[in-house]
């Protein structure tokens, strides 16, 4: 009990130093990024000004493989080592990375209607993606269901390592399936066959995406400790009366 | 008691309280055909792609019949202090589960694969092709219930249980209804199958293997 409580006390006081650099750096890469990546980076040769879509959609699409990822660790740690803040991250780390699932999917719907002339096609990139986002909204029913929050955290923990095996087949279904949507071209073996006018600006993104995602991850494992110190607070309370 | 006594006493007691009582095997298999008797219902005007969609209707009725098995799969013993039982045991939880998954799996999922052709001729689909369906859905009916167990398990003794393991399981049965759909169509129209097959055969044998750990792990949540 002393030692899981001694650890979201310094988690409290680092995160509080931390959070406003993280946000501040977000805010600075992406007051960089945008620009750069809405107006000045040159428009693709065939898909001219549409291609912009890229610089938002592909790192919400890492951020929501990344969070899961994340979560998946965490779920690890919660269960093998019962570690007292693994659970609350990865409970922190579920709806952003079903934010960033959403916004991966609705961006590239937008981009696949001009260049494939279709929404949404059934291939296996994105049905692989749409399975990950009911992965991720299984997981927070789950959490919603269960009012015990050890006993929560636990059965939330079985099921996002259940759905882990989903990863790999998001990540090699471009490789596996003969898909619309195209193969990786920046996280290859033989390097990214991106020119680097279209991937620097891209890579300036990933990182404004990945700091605004810890940033919020922080901030919302804050509030949930806050929350638990407040219930526990008010019971201690309404024991003393 | 040796883990294989007892895992086949659990598996027949399974059998029995499966096909015992209430309808038994024949209500899921009721349910299973007027699903299938809806299908053309909901196609309508579209009633002359009937013979195509076939593989799909059933493989649809198909997830829809283990969803409603899923809901009462742990309940029951949950409630009656059996699970705790098999906790206290020697015998792993783990056997029990596995136990569990096949018993469902021989007397609700094999009966429904073996109904299926007659769910294929009503949409006047070609005989030619309706025992590789069939055969497509036995070993598809193994993944659904492996990979739906684990949802049945966590959500167990909860508020609307039935509804929570939908959510939770959809996502998992995706992956062998994509290529059990595809299967069955193939086989439907007189081209090979094998391939798609194989992957429903392998999404079922990674269900087994990962199902017993999983499920053990949520219901012994449920019994602290």
């Amino acid at each position: 009990m002393i030692s899981g409580f001694a650890n979201p006390e310094r988690f409290m006081r680092l995160s509080a130093k931390l959070l406003p650099w993280i946000s501040g750096v977000a805010v600075a890469l992406f007051a960089v990024g945008l620009p750069w990546a809405l107006y000045f980076a040159p428009p693709d040769y065939q898909q001219h000004d549409s291609a912009r879509i890229m610089y938002v959609h592909v790192p919400a699409a890492w951020l929501a493989m990344a969070l899961y990822a994340g979560m998946a660790a965490a779920s690890v740690s919660s269960l093998v080592w019962r570690h007292a803040l693994a659970d609350v991250a990865a409970r922190a780390m579920a709806p952003i990375g079903a934010a960033f699932t959403a916004v991966c999917l609705v961006t590239g719907a937008l981009w696949g209607q001009p260049m494939w002339g279709a929404w949404w096609v059934w291939d296996a990139r994105l049905t692989s993606v749409l399975v990950l986002f009911f992965v991720y909204l299984g997981y927070l029913a789950l959490w919603a269901a269960i009012e015990d929050e050890t006993r929560a955290s636990r059965a939330a923990a079985i099921l996002c390592l259940v759905g882990a095996a989903n990863l790999p087949i998001v990540k090699f279904s471009v490789d596996w399936w003969n898909t619309l949507h195209q193969p990786a071209s920046v996280f290859r073996a033989d390097g990214p066959t991106m020119h680097p006018s279209l991937l620097h600006p891209l890579l300036v993104m990933a990182l404004a995406f990945t700091c605004a995602a810890a940033a919020l991850v922080l901030a919302e494992m804050r509030v949930f400790i806050l929350r638990r110190r407040a219930e526990s607070l008010t019971l201690r309370r309404r024991r003393a009366t | 008691m040796s883990v294989l006594t007892a895992f086949t006493g659990l598996f027949r007691r399974e059998l029995s309280l499966a096909w015992a009582g209430g309808g038994g095997a024949a209500l899921p298999a009721a349910f299973f055909l007027g699903m299938a008797a809806l299908g053309p219902f909901a196609l309508g005007e579209n009633l002359d792609v009937a013979p195509k969609a076939a593989a799909a209707i059933l493989w649809l009725a198909l997830a829809l019949a283990t969803l409603l098995a899923l809901d009462r799969m742990f309940q029951a013993d949950l409630e009656e202090g059996v699970l705790e039982q098999l906790a206290l045991s020697a015998n792993p939880l783990e056997a029990g589960a596995l136990a569990k998954i096949l018993a469902q799996w021989v007397a609700v999922g094999l009966p429904l694969a073996g109904l299926s052709p007659l769910g294929a001729l009503i949409m006047g689909a070609p005989p030619a092709g309706t025992p590789a369906l069939a055969l497509s859905l036995a070993v598809g009916s193994l993944a659904f219930f492996a990979l739906g167990a684990i949802g049945a398990a966590l959500a167990a003794g909860l508020k609307r249980a039935g509804l929570l393991i939908a959510i939770l399981v959809l996502p998992f049965l995706a992956a062998p209804l994509i290529f059990g759909a595809a299967a069955g169509a193939r086989a439907l129209s007189g081209q090979a199958f094998a391939e798609p097959l194989l992957l429903v055969a392998a999404t079922a044998l990674f269900g087994l293997a990962l199902a017993p750990p999983a499920c053990a792990a949520a219901l012994r949540l449920h019994l602290d």
